[in-house]
């Protein structure tokens, strides 16, 4: 932005947050300094002018001031300009500085710094003195943009998927409800449009762009929606447990014993542990991960995945 | 994205500039500076800016007057201007998105412990934001808790009474508990996960402990000593720093193997195709790298080091012959049949 625009949005700012009445663009443009002198090019530079405050979220009224009134004119209604009075306690701008750092490496990071300029404008102190003795931070990721700028704006999206596991790509319509991070991974939870079904996406996965597919306002989130609870759902392991039988190599599988219900020492050098598990897949990559010094007693189906991984790096 | 944008940032700088100095009265430059991220040099053009503002009909006014005398600002007048613009949809976002994951990450924080700090400034900042704030409830953190919530709490009282702890903590690569003093520095929560950062005295070096992997916790007597040296992680330059002298490590993923580019960080990642992919990765740790790649099996075939790819081989062809004859064969005829498994995360 050049100086002498500034200036101008600067007076603009000013000219329309000061005046009760409506301005039409001819008092406007008497008003503020820095407009052209050609009627037509005056009319051009303060429709991009009214779309840059827009932009920076400054309120725009448009109306007349009474009914004899003809001309439209524009104020900036002080009302919905204004931040509401906010008093915060040290500790509570302790809170609210520490949350501002939370964003320092991803997405939002400059409307978090934003946000907290507009706050100290309003009178809070939310210096970084205190320690609360913890730092939070949220994971960087790139499609947390476009995704979150069609959540806010309730716009569906196209995007090709690449799910675990399959080789070739998938091409999703969305419809997003939320974005969520769950354990440091950015997840999307909506509507599927093709498959007609609450689907979840790990963002990590989504090959190339993410692009809108349809005007603002087109989503619709059911009420009730709780995106968070979707994303657990989908990412959480059957929850029925089963106990796996091991033989342990005498002091070696420290990482299995620590969740072990019952160790018994055998006397030919191996020890038998039982270890809970609900998840077979992981469970057998878990065992494979300790090599010779694990071996599965039972179940069979959990000894058959081991020795499948172990084949496979032989493979 | 509409955040703050470098060609608006003047602008908004300027439209939060009055109201700063009017809530405070009278406020030096060189602190209004700093709060603003700028250089005194260019505030006082900022100030010259809005003091420079002229409206020239209906009569000619200039409805902004202010000093900075001596080095401290006053705002005389400042008409319309004493309060700041309202938050935006994605500011009020940023912070109540943030400060919900406090409230996740409370249980863990001595000072977000209570709580009751955290819940007031939501509920202020809610109010202050109305309906900017709403979208805000689209956007969700949850922090892995997997920790023990005693090992969470001792931390938190160590780190509070500034004392020394013992720590039992499991190193996986190795497969092995260690036993080690440390004086606790913070807690962090990176990538959805708890730390604590601390003075290691048997390493002699400031560490990062997950705390999923503490075994145990004794709160010593001893007053924590964190030597003047100790130098905090930069948590904003990632945790993991490769170094020179690491093993670089390439491996070839299956499909089901691609969860390991998006659990590591990755130096290269190669498509090859059919959803195969060839990374790079560094490590200081073999032991690691040989537990990898048996975990991986066929989803990912370890290339390079030549020597811990041989070393893998062996140990797999071991236990195997553990299983007794039927699986030791290596014939592609399995004894079981059943489905390739998936990946740590469906």
């Amino acid at each position: 932005m050049s100086r002498r625009k500034t200036e101008r949005l600067l007076s603009l700012v000013v000219c329309l947050l000061s005046s009760q009445r409506y301005l039409t663009a001819t008092q406007i443009r008497a008003a503020v300094p820095g407009y052209p002198d050609s009627f037509d090019a005056f009319k051009r530079m303060f429709e991009r002018d009214k779309e840059e405050l827009r932009e920076l979220g400054i309120p725009l009224d448009m109306g007349t001031n009474g009914p004899l009134d003809d001309e439209l004119g524009y104020r900036i209604p002080r009302q919905e300009y204004v931040l509401p009075d906010i008093r915060l306690e040290p500790d509570e701008a302790a809170m609210l500085a520490l949350a501002a750092r939370v964003w320092r490496r991803a997405e939002l990071a400059g409307a978090a710094a934003g946000a907290l300029l507009k706050l100290r404008a309003a009178g809070v102190e939310a210096e970084e003195t205190s320690q609360p003795g913890i730092e939070p931070r949220l994971t960087g990721e790139a499609l947390f943009g476009p995704l979150w700028e069609a959540v806010r704006d309730r716009r569906p999206v196209t995007f090709t998927y690449r799910a675990l596991g399959r080789s070739e790509l998938q091409r999703r319509r969305l419809e997003p409800w939320g974005v969520v991070n769950r354990h440091g991974r950015w997840y999307v939870a909506g509507h599927d449009q093709a498959r007609d079904a609450v689907r979840v996406f790990r963002l990590s996965r989504i090959e190339g762009r993410v692009e809108f597919s349809g005007p603002r306002g087109a989503v619709t989130v059911p009420e009730g929606t709780d995106v968070r609870e979707l994303v657990r759902e989908w990412d959480s392991h059957p929850a029925e447990q089963q106990t796996a039988v091991l033989k342990i190599r005498a002091g070696t599988g420290f990482g299995l014993r620590r969740r072990a219900t019952r160790e018994e020492p055998g006397s030919d050098g191996w020890d038998l542990v039982d270890v809970p598990f609900s998840d077979a897949g992981w469970f057998a990559e878990h065992i494979a991960s300790f090599g010779a010094d694990v071996v599965v007693s039972e179940p069979a189906d959990l000894r058959d995945a081991v020795i499948t991984r172990l084949k496979g790096v032989l493979a | 994205m509409t955040g703050v944008t470098t060609s608006s940032d003047r602008l908004q700088r300027l439209l939060a500039l009055v109201p700063y100095v009017v809530s405070r009265k009278i406020v030096g430059l060189s602190e209004t500076a700093a709060a603003f991220g700028v250089s005194e040099r260019q505030l006082v053009d900022d100030l010259n800016m809005l003091w420079c503002v002229e409206l020239r009909a209906p009569d000619p006014y200039c409805p902004i007057d202010l000093s900075y005398e001596g080095g401290e600002i006053v705002v005389s007048q400042a008409e319309s201007m004493e309060r700041p613009l309202r938050l935006g949809v994605d500011e009020a976002s940023a912070l109540l998105v943030a400060l919900r994951m406090l409230g996740e990450v409370g249980q863990v924080a001595p000072g977000l412990a209570e709580g009751s700090a955290l819940s007031r400034t939501i509920a202020k900042l809610e109010a202050a934001a109305g309906a900017a704030g709403a979208p805000a409830a689209q956007v969700a953190v949850q922090v892995d808790r997997n920790a023990e919530q005693s090992v969470a709490a001792q931390l938190r009282e160590a780190l509070a009474s500034g004392r020394r702890v013992h720590l039992s903590y499991y190193v996986p690569g190795r497969d092995e508990a260690t036993e080690r003093d440390v004086d606790p520095m913070r807690l962090l929560v990176v990538e959805g996960r708890t730390y604590l950062e601390g003075w290691c005295r048997r390493a002699e070096d400031v560490r990062l402990f997950r705390l999923d992997r503490v075994l145990g916790v004794q709160v010593l007597t001893v007053a924590a000593e964190v030597p003047q040296e100790a130098e905090s992680v930069d948590v904003d330059q990632g945790l993991f720093r490769p170094s020179p002298n690491d093993l670089r490590v390439v491996i070839e993923l299956s499909p089901y193997g691609r969860w390991v580019a998006e659990y590591y960080p990755c130096e290269e990642v190669t498509d090859l195709g059919e959803g195969r992919l060839r990374v790079v990765l560094r490590t200081p740790d073999g032991e690691w790298v040989r537990r990898l790649a048996l975990r991986l099996g066929e989803d990912g075939r370890l290339v390079e080091p030549a020597e811990l790819a041989a070393g893998v081989r062996k140990e797999a062809a071991a236990a195997l012959a553990q299983y007794g004859s039927g699986a030791a064969g290596g014939g592609s005829e399995a004894s079981d049949g059943s489905p390739p498994t998936a990946g740590m995360v469906s």
